[in-house]
């Protein structure tokens, strides 16, 4: 089982929905539409040649200038028995961060996605407790995102020259 | 007929108090002796995060034995303690935690930040890191380093020493030890 079948598979379910496809170190990556992430992640699991079981891995990151489609959010999947990996890219807009959530079918999607909330504020929806996993609960803003400093903005001992400001 | 070896002949020895002696008693100031027995017994609660704790096992190891000192046991409850020592990164969240761990202390107890993290937030001045943990609760020495050589650790700890010697009985009671705690918000 090698990329070009994965591929093959997916086009033909989903046709044009999937798109941006490349190859980078031999990972097949692809974009997909934001409402059908749920969709192709419960396809990859069921289907019998492609059971792709395993959630590796799922962040965000942000781009600051791709206006209405700031926030990527990136799954990492793998076949434990045919050894395959691949990965796939969701984008949303900033101002509406929805994200439906990968729990029902992956147990590890839980924690994942709460730090991803916790860092760069996507809102998964069905997430049974989206609430912030490393930072202090009280903080109001997402630090991973590209618009926050990342020093403390409150202090006053530290003076600009000595510190390259 | 081989040369007698001579080792650890350069110990130093702890003085006696001064005080008045006789056959079989001695009257001395009470202060003094307390202080004596309690600068060198003194238990350490090793608060170690990162870093700076495994440096901090090197020093309690052979080489650079804390245990010289005094601080054979090391508790790892605050309630029987003397010392609380912060080694290693103190993150936001973990800031009431360490607090809580403070309070529970019971007088007289000391409180040695050690290195740069524990200090000052060290180089990680960031979001999630609590800028010196004299943010959160009163703190007696600090050891700068990153890390600190077990060297320094000792005198550190050899500070410690010298502020227990030198405090008194009443200062826990005293008006300002009560304001300073009032700073911190502890009652």
């Amino acid at each position: 089982m090698d990329n070009t079948f994965v591929k093959e598979k997916l086009t033909a379910k989903f046709g044009d929905a999937l798109t941006n496809w490349e190859e980078p170190y031999g990972m097949l990556t692809f974009t997909a539409p934001a409402e059908l992430n749920l969709k192709v992640m419960q396809f990859l699991y069921d289907d019998e040649e492609l059971r792709f079981q395993f959630l590796t891995d799922l962040q965000a990151v942000h781009y600051p200038l791709q206006k209405g489609e700031e926030l990527a959010v990136v799954y990492h999947l793998h076949n434990l028995n045919a050894n395959v990996r691949i990965r796939f890219k969701v984008f949303v807009p900033i101002e509406k961060p929805d994200v439906y959530s990968a729990t029902a079918l992956y147990q590890s999607a839980n924690f994942m996605e709460r730090e991803t909330y916790d860092f760069f504020g996507v809102n998964f929806v069905g997430h049974p407790n989206l609430i912030r996993i490393l930072n202090v609960d009280e903080m109001d803003y997402f630090p991973m995102r590209k618009e926050f400093p990342l020093e403390d903005q409150t202090r006053i001992d530290k003076d600009d020259e000595m510190f390259g400001r | 007929m081989s040369r007698p070896v001579q080792y650890n002949n350069t110990i130093k020895f702890e003085g006696i108090p001064e005080g008045y002696m006789g056959e079989g008693f001695m009257a001395t100031n009470f202060e003094k002796v307390v202080s004596l027995a309690r600068k060198n017994s003194i238990w350490p609660m090793p608060f170690a995060t990162s870093c700076c704790g495994i440096e901090f096992m090197a020093t309690a190891a052979s080489h650079y034995d804390i245990a010289r000192f005094g601080a054979e046991r090391m508790s790892f409850s605050p309630r029987q303690c003397d010392l609380l020592m912060v080694m290693g990164t103190i993150s936001k969240k973990m800031g009431p935690v360490l607090r809580q761990v403070y309070l529970q202390m019971a007088e007289p107890r000391w409180v040695m930040s050690v290195g740069a993290c524990a200090s000052s937030g060290g180089i990680f001045d960031t979001y999630s890191v609590l800028q010196g943990i004299d943010q959160v609760i009163p703190v007696d020495v600090y050891v700068p380093g990153c890390p600190p050589r077990p060297e320094a650790y000792i005198d550190g700890f050899m500070k410690i020493q010298e502020l227990v010697n030198a405090e008194g009985l009443r200062r826990r009671h005293s008006d300002q030890y009560k304001e300073l705690l009032a700073s911190y918000g502890i009652q």
